[in-house]
């Protein structure tokens, strides 16, 4: 399982701000996790999947890492703090 | 330090404490940014921020770190709100104590720049029209790039 984590309007759109995602056999690529806990809904996976969205794994920012069993995976819109 | 919290500010009292601690600094300089009563023609009931707890401080952490690799600092607070804020409250309170003010200025600058363009914060705006999540703006990221542009020059 690895756990996915939404943030500001991407929260809203999925409509939690976490899941557990079972994670299937063979290396998971950020662009196949997206596809997997999207398959249901299409609206969020294109929303994921913007030019602006960044990914936070394990605290790092990486979007070509693979994904394995008790990662945290963060979808970040783009931020607005101050 | 920074502090990221529910917490309302007080500068005034923040400020005070900075400041006896900064004994030897020559400047001292701050920045308060507020909620705003109004969003073009609207009004804003409230605004609410989320970040990412842990990942948004040490991020912080590390433009701390750069910031005091530009410019000779002696002490830098950053506190910064979340959850739900009304107009008027303080979200932001940025305080740099440097020997010289040009340093604690554009270090001050610096910090919001980030804070308003890469730190991990999302904030929606609350109206009567209803609830609108808040991207910066193109002045924003250009205010932001200047730094890219600075550091070049140097």
């Amino acid at each position: 399982m690895a756990r996915v984590l939404f943030f500001g309007k991407l929260a809203s759109l999925a409509g939690r701000q976490e899941l557990q995602a079972p994670l299937p056999p063979g290396e998971t690529t950020v662009a196949g996790l997206i596809d997997l806990i999207t398959k249901d809904d299409a609206e969020l996976g294109a929303a994921l999947k913007e030019a602006s969205v960044r990914v936070i794994i394990n605290e790092q920012m990486d979007d070509n890492a693979v994904i394995t069993d008790d990662d945290e995976v963060a979808f970040l819109p783009p931020v607005s703090g101050g | 330090m920074i502090r990221v919290s529910e917490d309302m500010i007080d500068p005034g009292e923040v400020l005070a404490a900075f400041e006896s601690s900064a004994t030897n600094a020559g400047a001292v300089v701050s920045f308060l940014g507020r909620v705003r009563s109004q969003a073009g023609e609207t009004e804003v009931r409230s605004l609410f921020l989320q970040h990412y707890p842990g990942v948004t401080e040490k991020y912080i952490a590390n433009v701390e770190a750069e910031t005091r690799r530009r410019w000779t600092i002696d002490d830098i607070l950053i506190i910064h709100r979340v959850g739900e804020l009304k107009p008027g409250e303080a979200i932001v309170f940025v305080c740099v104590s440097a020997a010289h003010r040009r340093e604690a200025f554009e270090a001050a600058d610096f910090l919001m720049d980030y804070l308003k363009t890469e730190a991990l914060f999302w904030k929606k705006e609350i109206t009567q029209a209803g609830e609108t999540w808040i991207e910066p703006r193109e002045q924003d990221y250009m205010d932001a790039a200047r730094w890219n542009q600075l550091s070049k020059d140097r």
